[in-house]
């Protein structure tokens, strides 16, 4: 029989890691070159992006005019960025009367200095500037783009552009999250009415296409009401979407209640809270929270979709820079004119899918120390 | 652990009624979980409920603040009987403080204000007194430096001991205990225990399913046998433990006692 008993005499030392864990050479080994497949995926990569990159850079900078009037001032191999530069005001702000567009910036400028601030962390006096974002904005925002208080009208059929996309995007985002909540409440509620009537609406708008509610808002709405009723058309687009976006935040938020262990609402209840109280305070900062990824990703989806609004006639950006590669005097700089559209769309979708995880980091309280 | 001699000594009962359940039956579906219940708790009493898994503990104890609903006899707390008004309902809630097995504390909001959310929201209690009241009793289940934590960063014990203090800070009248430490690990629970022996000693109103028979032992005045959705036997612990009288409560003092 062998002595089982054992006992340590002394600690033993922490010691740095192995010289092959730590470095740049490690993290490559590691990383692109761990073995054969991995190493002839890098040397694919490589090639791709060598064959890829250098054209693409001739293309747009190096080889591209700047410059012109027409197509045909556009001479070298690259893009013709001179249609952007020529048209530049125009996929900004539609057909917006020029004397005016100052508002437009003003508006943009004004929602920028507020909202922004709203959404990084640790500026004071953020409940004021809530009120005014949310309560107070959109009234000096109708005021300054549609007109009155002394300001001209200016139609909603001379919007386009980028403002036109960013009023539609803006609005149904700031409408459908709220609207989204109230509908995945009602789905999960005790009285049969409520939650039919929350599964109608749901089922209805998420069953039928975008194009497809669009132009019944456009076309067949107005057959409805009584005639001589003037019901502007991008009020009209605006309701439409901010619906069809309701009814799959809708499904997104149900989603994250789902998520929330019963004992939540148990110990909430147990406290005396009411029914809003528990939801407002408890349940949905933490079933938000678990959807962010999901509804951020609705609201890309829809800042994308409000391109569909082409088909009833509205000039938002990217059908005004459609408008404009198809002019006489552009025929030709297609690509150009998708390649921008694309870029700026890029921009305003990545900056949204950034603050999201930023967001997502903010508020994770499982690992903070 | 707390001296427990001396704790059952300090603590009175009086004759004043807390709880009153009358022919009190409940279902799930057609399952008869709960079969006509009598039972009256007085102010100041330590109960503890024991009975094997299954037997209706935990709905009934949360049929008294009417996280369960009951569907025949009657429920009176603080003389205010439980029916489907909600006036009354949220009185009573206000008025009974609950502990979970799992803490259901809220992961969200950091430990001072998972303790000020029911004060200022429920009570109207303004938010400095609440905070100050908050941290009265994160020192009495002396864990006052964690105040500013999250919950998951908490230890079991710790959070358990939060949720304790969260249900005091409402100032209860009456506290129910769901089986407070067995998720716990067991270095962890007799530090909750401890803290419960404590709350006895102030008189509180207490009860509490659990198995902790040392806990019963040293702070109940009454121990309550449930199986199969009635009330088999009740009795002070001394009598209930060395002489029980009833052969299901025999079977299952000598199941949990031989392990
Ligand atoms: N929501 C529910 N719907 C249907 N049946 C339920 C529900 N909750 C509990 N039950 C059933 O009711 C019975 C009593 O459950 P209860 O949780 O009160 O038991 P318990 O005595 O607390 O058991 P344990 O010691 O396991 O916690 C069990 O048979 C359980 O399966
Ligand atoms: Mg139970």
């Amino acid at each position: 029989m062998t002595d089982l008993s054992y006992v340590r005499k002394e600690s033993h030392p922490d010691l740095p890691p192995p010289k092959s864990e730590v470095g740049v050479i490690a993290w490559l080994r590691q990383n692109l070159f761990s073995n054969w497949v991995n190493t002839l995926l890098t040397a694919a990569a490589l090639y791709l992006l060598y064959k890829a990159v250098p054209p693409l850079f001739n293309w747009m900078f190096w080889e591209a005019d700047w410059s012109g009037k027409t197509y045909q001032d556009c001479t070298s191999d690259g893009a013709c960025w001179a249609m952007v530069r020529v048209r530049f005001d125009q996929f900004m702000y539609g057909f917006y009367p020029v004397d005016e567009r100052w508002r437009i910036n003003l508006g943009f400028l004004l929602l920028l200095g507020t909202g922004i601030p709203l959404l990084i962390e640790g500026v004071p006096f953020k409940k004021y500037l809530a009120i005014f974002v949310f309560l107070i904005y959109p009234f000096i925002a109708f005021m300054l783009f549609y007109g009155g208080m002394g300001l001209t009208v200016v139609e909603t059929n001379e919007w386009g552009g980028l403002m036109l996309t960013l009023v539609l995007a803006t609005v149904t985002i700031i409408v459908s999250l709220p609207l989204g909540v109230v509908f995945a409440l009602g789905r999960r509620s005790n009285m049969p009415v409520v939650r039919i009537i929350c599964v109608a609406f749901i089922e209805l708008w998420r069953g039928v296409p975008l194009i497809t509610v669009l132009f019944m808002g456009s076309v067949m709405l107005p057959l409805f009401l009584p005639p001589g009723t003037h019901f502007d058309k991008i009020l009209r687009t605006l309701i439409v979407m901010a619906f069809f976006a309701a009814a799959y935040m809708a499904e997104v938020v149900r989603g994250g209640l789902q998520a929330i262990p019963k004992g939540q609402f148990e110990a909430a209840q147990a406290m005396g809270l009411s029914y809003w109280k528990m939801m407002g305070l408890i349940i949905l900062p933490q079933a938000l929270k678990i959807v962010i990824p999901g509804i951020v990703n609705t609201f890309i989806g829809l800042f994308k979709d409000t391109t569909l609004v082409l088909v009833i006639g509205l000039l938002d950006f990217l059908s005004i820079i459609q408008s404009a590669t198809t002019h006489k005097n552009w025929l030709g700089t297609a690509t150009e004119g998708y390649v921008f559209a694309a870029c700026i769309y890029w921009i305003f979708c990545f900056g949204m899918s950034r603050y999201s995880i930023t967001l997502e980091r903010r508020l994770d309280t499982t690992h903070r120390d | 652990m707390t001296n427990l001699d001396t704790a059952q000594g300090t603590m009175s009962v009086s004759d004043e009624v807390a709880i009153q359940i009358i022919g009190m039956h409940k279902w799930y579906g057609d399952f008869h979980v709960l079969k006509d219940i009598d039972m009256t708790v007085y102010r100041g009493e330590r109960i503890v409920i024991c009975g094997p898994s299954g037997s209706g503990k935990s709905t009934l104890i949360r049929c008294i603040n009417r996280l369960e609903e009951h569907q025949q006899g009657q429920i009176i707390v603080d003389d205010i009987e439980l029916t489907s008004d909600l006036k009354g309902i949220d009185a009573i809630r206000r008025e009974v403080g609950m502990v979970f097995q799992h803490f259901n504390l809220f992961p969200h909001l950091t430990i001072l204000e998972n303790l000020t959310l029911a004060p200022i929201w429920v009570r109207k209690v303004p938010k400095d007194e609440a905070e100050e009241t908050a941290m009265h009793y994160l020192e009495r289940v002396k864990i006052p430096e964690q105040a500013d934590k999250y919950p998951g960063q908490l230890s079991g014990g710790q959070q358990q001991r939060v949720a304790i203090a969260r249900s005091l800070c409402m100032n209860p009248r009456i506290m129910l205990f769901d089986e407070p430490t067995s998720a716990l690990d067991p270095e962890m629970i007799s530090e909750v225990l401890d803290v419960m022996v404590g709350l006895a000693e102030t008189g509180m109103t207490m009860l509490c399913v659990t198995h902790e028979m040392g806990f019963a032992r040293k702070v109940a005045n009454r121990v309550i046998f449930m199986d199969e959705g009635q009330i088999v036997e009740q009795n002070e612990p001394e009598e209930f433990f060395n002489n029980p009288k009833s052969e299901r409560t025999q079977l299952f003092l000598s199941q949990i006692l031989s392990h």
